[in-house]
């Protein structure tokens, strides 16, 4: 990536994270800790540093997986990694990053999109997003608070993330009666 | 010039849609409103169509029962003509643990506030069951029903949601 989609994250990379993280189980809905707001989290404590490389480790391991958050791995904590690198529909991407007590601070361009969620694996639903998003944030480990400006894909993997850290999830948004399908099955 | 309601329920297969559409159109029959799905893998259509007279339409559409998987039924319905919108649309999700009742409690609290429901689904996805409707709420009741649905949600375990229908218009 160059340098200008790098920007917001400073110097930041998964390697402040340590050693890598372990892989955990992904919790499925109906699940309480899916439905609860998360809470906020000190993003230079130990503790909040491994849940972010666990969530870096759990993300890797499952395909297509461009974003996971602490409660789809039971912990109910303002944290959330997420990755869209090489996806079609990206346009601005930072990389693979964890962000703690994430916050939206703008969004527009609003547009309608299918989502998935490795927490409702057998739907996906049609839900509009801010296209244009500007979200603060602390870096885990540093402790730095940055702001990243982004759009398109990724701009969509944080609006769903930051959702997951407020016990929301995609079916919360859905845009009408129709608007949830079952996930195709091709045997 | 009559208007008819026709369902056609059962085993799915390629080309029933086709059948039913082709069978109708012999009769000159102009399919208006109509929808088809699978609900849990059935065959699921309901349509509205002008034209034919009930047995004409229950004639054509008979073949199709002929081996018992199809069921087809047909009956005369007084055109409504525009339904007239009696309140702002709200889109209303419900998610959580599968159990009796859940469609029910909702969907009361939605019809005793006056709302009238104009779209609904319903999925069971392993464990999890989501109820997705859209309704029209009268004037003046949406703060009432939110607080009704999400004490009746409570109840039941489950999670709702109440928001406003996207009102774009492109």
């Amino acid at each position: 990536m160059n340098r200008e989609e790098r920007a917001g994250l400073g110097d930041w990379t998964l390697d402040v994270l340590g050693p890598p993280g372990q892989v955990r189980p992904v919790v499925s809905a109906p699940a309480a800790v899916l439905s609860r707001e998360g809470g906020a989290v000190d993003p230079t404590a130990e503790q909040t540093v491994r849940l972010a490389a666990d969530l870096v480790a759990t993300m890797r391991v499952a395909p297509g997986c461009v974003g996971l958050a602490a409660p789809q791995i039971g912990v109910g904590a303002r944290v959330f990694a997420v990755d869209v690198t090489g996806h079609p529909k990206a346009g601005i991407v930072h990389g693979a990053f964890v962000l703690c007590n994430a916050v939206v601070v703008e969004a527009s361009r609003w547009k309608a999109g299918r989502e998935g969620c490795m927490s409702v694996p057998d739907l996906t639903g049609d839900v509009k997003r801010a296209g244009h998003l500007v979200v603060e944030g602390a870096l885990p480990g540093t402790g730095a608070t940055v702001r990243l400006v982004t759009n398109a894909f990724e701009a969509r993997a944080l609006q769903h993330e930051i959702d997951h850290c407020a016990g929301l999830l995609f079916l919360d948004r859905v845009a009408g009666a129709h608007a949830v399908y079952q996930r195709k099955v091709y045997l | 010039m009559s208007e008819l309601a026709i369902t056609v329920i059962g085993r799915d297969r390629p080309g029933i849609v086709a059948d039913v559409a082709e069978g109708l159109a012999r009769l000159g029959a102009n399919l208006t409103d109509s929808t088809m799905t699978r609900l849990r893998g059935h065959f699921a259509m309901t349509l509205i169509c002008v034209g034919p007279a009930v047995a004409e339409a229950e004639a054509a559409l008979a073949p199709l029962a002929a081996d018992g998987q199809l069921l087809a039924t047909v009956r005369a319905v007084v055109p409504d003509g525009e339904q007239t919108s009696n309140g702002a649309p709200y889109v209303l999700a419900v998610h959580g643990a599968d159990r009796m009742g859940i469609v029910a409690a909702m969907t009361r609290v939605l019809a005793e506030a006056g709302g009238n429901v104009t779209d609904l689904s319903t999925r069971l996805a392993g464990a999890l069951y989501v109820v997705l409707a859209e309704v029209e709420l009268p004037p003046g009741v949406v703060e009432q029903v939110t607080a009704r649905l999400a004490a009746t949600a409570a109840d039941l375990g489950v999670e709702v949601t109440l928001r406003p229908a996207d009102p774009d218009l492109l």
